[in-house]
């Protein structure tokens, strides 16, 4: 499986999250945001967490209109698989690849600690190494992950089983404690939590390992 | 030429940033404050004869996020 992971300036889990792609038994190539292209055949991107043009004007607006982008969007509507992580979800949703939007925390503080998850759908190439209900621990940080969407968009996210991770006690107010969301092909994911951050055993956990495991092996089968 | 472009949550979203100035008036002692609603004014220098239909452009592809928010362009 080939890997690409987005650098914008800001990003700060891109080589995290090459990383873990890496120890899933992934090549992967890092891309930065003036590139037009992606490399060949690559099987999926990853959007980094960070702080992607330092969070001006809103988290990821400015990201979502970067020259690769075009080349993302265009890779997703082809049916491309897209991994978007933290300050990554946030771009995937000014790009409009995945709908709603995310607010500023309503506590209004950053939140930076491990955070429990129901993962809410077994049936994505993200999540099929859990199962439906299962309860994992995966970190979080982050300053903007209220997740909104107006009522007909989180009526359709619940009724095609697009919900990926719920927070089992929301550290921001996102609306049904969605902690990541998945596109209605189901290969688009953006989760504000960092599965890469609990991918080793030196991380504190390795829940989030299974994330990788399990895609790295749908993809190749695919 | 210049445009200011005012940016605002649209009604119904939640603005806990809002709600906080709104807090901090009451607590220095600013009565019957019942609502901060907080936005951003955007102001563009623009080449003479900009239409507005490129403002409004600019504002749907990147100035305002309108699943959240809602814009008003103001040329000046």
């Amino acid at each position: 499986m080939r890997a690409a992971v987005i650098v914008f300036p800001g990003s700060n889990c891109d080589r995290d999250l090459a990383e873990a792609f890496k120890a899933a038994g992934a090549e992967v190539d890092m891309v930065w945001h003036k590139d037009t292209a992606l490399p060949d055949s690559v099987d999926i991107i990853g959007i980094p967490g960070g702080f992607s043009f330092g969070d001006y004007l809103r988290c990821g607006a400015i990201a979502a209109n970067s020259p690769i982008c075009q080349a993302v969007k265009a890779h997703a509507d082809a049916g491309g698989y897209v991994l978007g992580i933290c300050n990554g979800f946030q771009v995937l949703t000014e790009t409009g690849l995945l709908p709603g939007a995310l607010l500023r925390n309503a506590g209004l503080k950053f939140v930076c600690r491990n955070e429990r998850l129901t993962v809410a759908t077994e049936d994505s190439a993200y999540t099929r190494g859990y199962s439906t209900g299962d309860e994992i621990t995966i970190p979080v940080a982050h300053h903007d992950g209220n997740y909104m969407a107006t009522p007909d968009v989180l009526a359709q996210l619940s009724a095609e089983d697009r919900i990926a991770f719920q927070y089992c006690d929301t550290p921001n107010g996102s609306m049904h404690d969605i902690a990541g969301i998945l596109s209605a092909n189901r290969r688009v994911l953006g989760m504000m939590p960092h599965p890469e951050r609990a991918a080793d055993l030196g991380h504190g956990g390795t829940d989030g390992a299974r994330l990788f495991a399990h895609l790295t092996e749908s993809l190749v089968a695919a | 030429m210049k445009a200011k472009v005012t940016v605002m949550l649209k009604t119904g979203v939640l603005d806990p940033q809002g709600e906080a100035v709104r807090h901090a008036l009451g607590g220095m002692g600013f009565d019957g404050v019942e609502a901060v609603r907080q936005g951003k004014v955007i102001e563009l220098d623009l080449a003479d004869g900009t239409d507005q239909a490129t403002i409004g452009e600019m504002c749907e592809k990147l100035l305002a996020n309108t699943v959240i928010e809602s814009y008003e362009i103001e040329v000046l």
